[in-house]
This record gives C-alpha cells, sequence and structure tokens, in this order.
C-alpha cells in the first residue's frame, strides 16, 4: 500500500487519506472573469510524471498539506505545508 | 529487419463463413492474416492516434461512409492493447441526460449489426443489464433514468425484488444484507460484447478498406504552424498531414499538449478481475452504485468483475490488493453463494475523467486538431458512434449534431452534461 507521508502525523496508509486536487495558483477574486474561473476549475496538465497535488488527512489530523508525487511509480519525493499568505502577517 | 506485430504483405481475401471455415477444417491451411502490414507512407489524408476500438472505428468509417481511404492509425503497443482491452465490455444507452441516452443509443444499435457488418463475430449478447437500487435516493435515480430513457425510445425500467430475482436467481434480494435491494432499473437491450473482436473487426474492417495499421508505433510530437495540423513525428519517422484525431485513452492529456490543447481531463486507473469459471448461471449485467461493483459472465463461464476508479489519478496500472479485497466483499453480499469461488487474475487500464462525466468529441482551437477523448468509465461501449461521428466531422468539416453537446469548448461557457448519475458507479 502507498504511504503517504503526512506533515503533522508521519507515513500513513494512503486509505486514511482523500486526494483533493492538483495544486494551482487560485485566480483573483477581486478582478477574475467568469472565463479564468472556469478554467481553474476545470483544466488540468494531467502530467505522466511529478505533479504537485493537495492530499486531506480526513481518518488522522485533517490536515490539507502538498505532497509532490510521481503519478507513473507512485514515487514522493516531499511533502509540505502551504505558505502562510504574506499579508496575513504573525498568528 | 523490423519485427512484425501481425500480418504478412498479402491483402486478406477470406470472407469468414461456415463454408470457409469448414474449408479451412478440412485442409488444414493457415488462415490469410486479418490486417497487413505497412511502411510508413510520407503523407496522409488523415493521422489517427490510438488503434483501440475509437481510433480504429474513426478509421473504419471514414474509408466505408466517406470513402477517405489514405488513413494511418498509429499504435504505439498493440492494437487493443489499451483501454479497449481493459474494460469490462459491458454495452448499455440507459443514461441520464436525453443528449447522453441519444449517443449511447447510436452506438447500442450499431453494436446490434457490427457482426453482420464487419463480417467478424464480436459476440454482442444481448442479456439484460440490471442497475441495483439499494436506498430511495438511488431508486429516485433509476425513476428518471427509466423516465428519460422512455422519451428518448430506450427500453428501461424500474423492477421490484421479485422479478429482480426471476432474472438473476443467485443474487440475494432478501432482507438480510447490510445495503438490501430496494429495485432495479432493467435494460434489456444491455448486454456484453466480446471487446477484443470489436477491435479486430474494426480493423480488419479498415485495413481492407486501405486504411494502415501502424502498430508499435509511438507519437513523438504534432507539428503545428500558423494555428493549424502539418504533420506529426513518430518513432518511426516523419508524416506529413492536415488532419490529426486524438483517440487515446489514459494518455490524451499527453497527445493533446503535444498540439498545444489543454483539456479538462485528469488520468485514473480503474481495476477490474476475472474468476474462475463455472457453470453458466448467471444472465444478465449487474450493476450496484451503492456498493461501486459490477458483474456479469462471460460465454466461457468467468464472472468478470469491475469497480470505481482508484481513489486517487494515476498513470500506474498495477494492481492493489485493497481492490481485490473490497470488490469480492462487495460481490458476496450480493451473491453469498460465490464465496468459494477463486479470482484467476486481475488488471487495471487508464481512465481520462472529465468534470461532468461526459466525454469531449469534436474540434479544437487548433485546425485539422481533433480530439475524441476524455472516456472516463463508459469508452467501450461508444466506440462505433464516435467512429461514426468523427468521420463525419473531418469528412465534412461540420460537426454532428450526435455529439455537439460534448464539444471542449463547453468547460469555457459553462454548459457541462452532467452524466454522473448514470455514468459512474462510484459517486
Amino acid at each position: 500500500m502507498l504511504l503517504i507521508p503526512c506533515v503533522h502525523c508521519g507515513p500513513r496508509n494512503v486509505s486514511e487519506f482523500a486526494y483533493a486536487d492538483a495544486v494551482l495558483p487560485a485566480p483573483d477574486p477581486n478582478a477574475a472573469p467568469p472565463s479564468v474561473w472556469r478554467r481553474y476549475l476545470y483544466m488540468r496538465t494531467n502530467p505522466a510524471g511529478w505533479t504537485s497535488e493537495w492530499w486531506y488527512h480526513q481518518s488522522g489530523c485533517r490536515r490539507y498539506f502538498m505532497v509532490e508525487r510521481d503519478t507513473r511509480t507512485n514515487e514522493i519525493r516531499a511533502a509540505a505545508l502551504p505558505p502562510r499568505p504574506a499579508d496575513r502577517g504573525a498568528p | 529487419m523490423r519485427r512484425r506485430l501481425s500480418g504478412g504483405g498479402q491483402r486478406p481475401a477470406a470472407r469468414y463463413s461456415a463454408l470457409s471455415l469448414l474449408r479451412h477444417g478440412l485442409t488444414g491451411r493457415d488462415w490469410p492474416p486479418a490486417w497487413t502490414h505497412h511502411d510508413l507512407a510520407p503523407s496522409y489524408d488523415v493521422v489517427i492516434i490510438g488503434g483501440g476500438v475509437h481510433g480504429l472505428a474513426t478509421a473504419y468509417y471514414l474509408a466505408a461512409n466517406h470513402g477517405i481511404r489514405n488513413v494511418a492509425v498509429l499504435e504505439k503497443s498493440y492494437i487493443g492493447g489499451g483501454a479497449s482491452g481493459r474494460n469490462t465490455a459491458i454495452i448499455r444507452s440507459n443514461y441520464l441526460t436525453p443528449e447522453g441516452v441519444r449517443f449511447y443509443n447510436r452506438s447500442l444499435t450499431l453494436y446490434q449489426r457490427l457482426a453482420a457488418e464487419l463480417n467478424f463475430n464480436v459476440m454482442f449478447e444481448q442479456r439484460g443489464h440490471l442497475t441495483l437500487a439499494h436506498n430511495d435516493a438511488s431508486l429516485r435515480t433509476m425513476r428518471w433514468r427509466a423516465e428519460v430513457n422512455k422519451l428518448e425510445g430506450v427500453d428501461s425500467e424500474v423492477i421490484g425484488p421479485a422479478e429482480i430475482k426471476k432474472r438473476a436467481p443467485y443474487l440475494d434480494v432478501s432482507e438480510e444484507p447490510r445495503f438490501p435491494i430496494l429495485g432495479a432499473l432493467y435494460h434489456p437491450p444491455g448486454g456484453i460484447v466480446r471487446h477484443d473482436a470489436v477491435v479486430w473487426g474494426y480493423a480488419r474492417g479498415a485495413d481492407a478498406h486501405g486504411v494502415h495499421i501502424h502498430q508499435g508505433t509511438t507519437l513523438l510530437g504534432i507539428d503545428v504552424a500558423d494555428g493549424r495540423v502539418r504533420g506529426v513525428a513518430t518513432s518511426r519517422g516523419p508524416i506529413a498531414t492536415p488532419v490529426v484525431v486524438n483517440c487515446t485513452a489514459g494518455w490524451s492529456s499527453t497527445v493533446a499538449a503535444m498540439a498545444g490543447v489543454e483539456l479538462p481531463i485528469t488520468t485514473f486507473p480503474l481495476q477490474a478481475a476475472v474468476t474462475e469459471p463455472v457453470k453458466f448461471f448467471l444472465d444478465p449485467v449487474i450493476v450496484s452504485g451503492t456498493l461501486h461493483v459490477y458483474v456479469s459472465q462471460t460465454a466461457r463461464g468467468e464472472l468478470v468483475l469491475g469497480a470505481s476508479v482508484d481513489p486517487y489519478p494515476a498513470y500506474s496500472t498495477r494492481g492493489s490488493l485493497e481492490f481485490t479485497e473490497e470488490v469480492a466483499a462487495h460481490v458476496l453480499e450480493l451473491f453469498p453463494s460465490l464465496a468459494d469461488l477463486r479470482v484467476l487474475r486481475q488488471w487495471a487500464g487508464l481512465c481520462d475523467m472529465t468534470p461532468d462525466f461526459s466525454p469531449i468529441l469534436g474540434k479544437t482551437p487548433v485546425e485539422g486538431f481533433h480530439v475524441d477523448v476524455g472516456w472516463g468509465t463508459y469508452g467501450f461501449k461508444a466506440g462505433p458512434v464516435s467512429g461514426e461521428a468523427m468521420a463525419q466531422l473531418v469528412a465534412t468539416g461540420e460537426t454532428p449534431a450526435i455529439i455537439k453537446t460534448f464539444d471542449l469548448v463547453r468547460f469555457e461557457d459553462g454548459r457541462l452534461v452532467g452524466e454522473k448519475g448514470a455514468a459512474s458507479v462510484g459517486h
């Protein structure tokens, strides 16, 4: 079984997780027209190779985090929490 | 010398019939090859990428219906080696949207007369198709589908457990299971087909019309200049062509990216398994959306088992134990008497999932580059109608009405064709 390295809980079986989506830059909510939103919703590069994606640890810590995975071999080389938005400041 | 994947240099002569079978049986002579090997020509009128049912059907109908014979089909492996040889061979037209019902029913009609048209037994058996409902919500969807089907002239009706028991006596329709069966959508025209035979039949038919089938030929790039297709680069050399049709499954994003076209597709593996053969006991195809499983018995007596796609995207066709465990557990809920049956083998194919569970057919922003992709888990049954429609598009330059709603632009325009309720078992 594939092991997903959760940034919070460590490596766990893939059955504890839910694949969310590819990591994509979100459009600017104040400026993007519907066509840009639709592109963001539907269009995917769908690479046969390394890709960056969101995973959700639904039967564990329930965090969303980013994983780098090779879609041909399911090899995983990195997992990380998303960067904090710059404008939010210190918690 | 290049290895020949099949065929000699001769044109296939024999028409298959009971008489020719008897003659060959008595003389013991080899059958002539069903299709021939060709060297790569420097140019073709149309180049089709993918030697599965969609690519070969498109080539066949281009030649047979429109007289366009200078056509090449490029297949990186052997014909029918991808999704066409890995699906569970179920044919039906009991979809949810009127567009979907019309489209898949045209395909079913073509399948009904395919053996006679191709002079090749595709073993289409219309044994009926039962989609089980285990809760009120799915029973409601079954009624909805039955009404849409009837309006489109497709034979479908909702039946109760007693009627289900008559059609599939070994099915557990009691109150005992965790999810008791409340009813089913019964679709008499549905059934199973021999998927390899469909691929071989179309290949033989296309070859007889002069189409070149190039197996073991990998597409390396698509030459686009001034917004239109000029040719392709392959592992066996370049080809000049004004028209490229992308008929791939699993690799449709990769091929489209070569032409600079982005698709709303994510590729997921779909697994299936087959059991050891047993005496014939199961006539109709049984599908359960709640249990994520479908079962049919082949003419050879094996049970073919399928489920929903793997839970994350991948281009890997490796099987998993989770799949086998899950599919076995769900089949036993439906058929407790199969507990001692052994699984012979399991495999996986690649499914190109779209956001609305409908395919993408038609033109793209690149002139001369057409797509017949996004076939998710429902591509095999649509092979004939897609081939017929794509051939018409290439021949006339106009998108046929039956596929208009499945164009690529619908994702920009927000006109999705929601087929999730009828196309997938995993919802």
